[in-house]
């Protein structure tokens, strides 16, 4: 008991250190540079209180229920020992033997990404803007769906070997061309779904799913092809929200030509 | 008073839900793929217990605190008019809240050990101090560049995709000279320095911007603030990779 007040403790001071240098700048600039008092104090000074309290409980019982767990399942998971229990070490191991990995990458980046507090915020940020048109929880579907592709691609690239950058380059150029044919209003909140994918919950547990991976295999350098999974987290939100918003469109003009149609009768 | 109630149990039920997809992954796999127990199942109630209420709170917090700030410090700088003080102020955003950023700190001290390992820089403590100090610095100064830029751009009215596409091509360029020990670092690095503080306050700022300008548009031009700061660490990691 007296551990977990200490770690809750611990956590409210490293995250309201973190809120330090954000709230000293928004200070300095108000004060200094605009010359007004805030308004809304008391609404601010709760409603901060409410953002760092969260935050902590959300970290001490990630640390506590999901981290420990999650952790060490990706590690069994690409361990050897579950991969190919009867081969003997020498025989290589194909990619297909790696088939619970990527799924596991798949519905954990998928499961993960539906709670980031971040995407959430941008969410109800870009239904409230859009008057109700882009609906939060759709938008959040969408990006979790890109993740969990991501990973497990990244994952299988780990896997094989393929070189990062070549599965980064041909991304970019889908996201070009799906750029081009996009509804002009979904492009910007698209580009911001990728960075916001990958932060509290998500980073921790695909960074272990990477680097368990990469020590397990043969011939590969945990340090260098662990990394490079959450480029994969990041970029497959972007093509996800862009074929969300050119799938809606499509079901509006359709919807459209029938009622059109109806009233032509 | 209920209603106040009302909307936080509202509220803690969103986040359960929101969590519940987490917990079936990981129990589905322990159980029937791993076939093992679940370990400590009193921590797990607890620490399940604290994520749910952390949620709701943080939810509950932004509504208050993060989203009203950012807009109102875009329409106090739209009003004041000064282009220089709204444009520090996006840089100062950008590079003090990346600067002190864990997960970054934490990148930065694995790429050191690696750079390390590969020779590139001495191994010694100081050399790797060094090394991961001007990688902080690097990936901090681009985010502020990033938000400076992203908000200058809501003020121009510029088309987004008129800077990403030349960021990425930039990034495909730069991915072909750049040491092949960075590259990973550097594409991650774009995806670890915006934390979920910060992503609320810049999105309020870049939507506060885009309502109060004349004739941009709150969902074509407010977004994309985050895209930038996603960006230009990679640009700016792979130069410091090559610089060294």
């Amino acid at each position: 008991m007296m551990s977990l007040l200490n770690e809750f403790l611990g956590t409210f001071v490293s995250t309201l250190r973190d809120v330090a240098p954000i709230a000293t700048i928004i200070i300095f600039f108000q004060l200094v540079i605009i010359r007004k008092p805030f308004s809304h104090l008391h609404d601010l000074i709760v409603g901060m209180f409410y953002v760092v309290l969260g935050m902590t409980f959300f970290l001490v019982g990630l640390d506590k229920a999901l981290f420990p767990l999650g952790t060490s399942m990706a590690q069994q998971l690409t361990s050897t020992n579950f991969i190919s229990p009867s081969t003997d070490q020498a025989i290589s191991i194909a990619w297909q033997d790696y088939m619970w990995v990527y799924v596991f990458g798949a519905c954990i980046g998928f499961a993960t990404t539906l709670a980031e507090p971040a995407l959430i915020a941008v969410a109800i940020k870009a239904e409230q803007i859009s008057g109700g048109s882009i609906k939060a929880w759709y938008l959040r579907l969408a990006v979790s769906l890109g993740v969990s592709v991501g990973i497990a691609l990244g994952t299988y690239r780990i896997v094989s070997g393929i070189d990062l950058y070549i599965f980064i380059i041909t991304g970019y150029v889908v996201v070009i061309i799906q750029t081009i044919f996009s509804p002009k209003l979904i492009i910007g909140l698209a580009y911001d779904s990728g960075g916001v994918t990958t932060s509290t919950v998500t980073v921790p547990l695909v960074t272990a799913l990477g680097i368990g991976l990469a020590s397990s295999i043969p011939g590969r350098n945990p340090l260098l092809d662990g990394f490079g999974l959450i480029a994969f987290a990041s970029l497959f939100p972007i093509m996800a929200v862009l074929a969300y918003a050119q799938i809606a469109e499509w079901q509006n003009r359709r919807t459209l030509l029938k009622e059109s149609e109806h009233e032509g009768e | 008073m209920f209603q106040v109630k009302n909307k936080f149990l509202r509220q803690l039920f969103g986040s359960f839900m929101d969590l519940l997809p987490i917990f079936a992954v990981i129990f589905i796999f322990q159980l029937f793929i791993l076939r093992q127990p679940i370990p400590n199942i009193a921590d797990i109630a607890i620490g399940t217990a604290f994520v749910v209420v952390g949620l709701a709170l943080f939810i509950q917090g932004l509504e208050k605190s993060l989203f009203p700030i950012g807009e109102a410090m875009a329409y106090a700088f739209a009003k004041k008019g000064s282009l220089f003080w709204l444009l520090a102020f996006a840089f100062a955003l950008g590079f003090g809240t990346t600067a002190a950023e864990p997960a970054l700190i934490a990148v930065a001290d694995e790429a050191a050990r690696i750079a390390a390992n590969g020779g590139m820089i001495e191994q010694s403590d100081t050399a790797k101090d060094d090394y991961a100090f001007g990688l902080r610095f690097t990936v901090a100064f681009s985010v502020g560049f990033a938000i400076l830029l992203g908000v200058l751009r809501i003020i121009r009215g510029w088309p987004l995709h008129y800077l990403i596409i030349p960021g990425y091509v930039g990034v495909v360029i730069m991915t072909f000279f750049a040491p092949a020990s960075i590259i990973g670092i550097a594409y991650d690095s774009g995806g670890v320095t915006t934390s979920t503080i910060t992503v609320p306050l810049v999105t309020a700022l870049g939507v506060g911007l885009a309502s109060a300008i004349k004739g941009r548009n709150p969902m074509t031009d407010g977004f994309g603030l985050i895209a930038f700061a996603s960006l230009t660490p990679m640009i700016f990691v792979m130069a410091y990779g090559m610089i060294l």
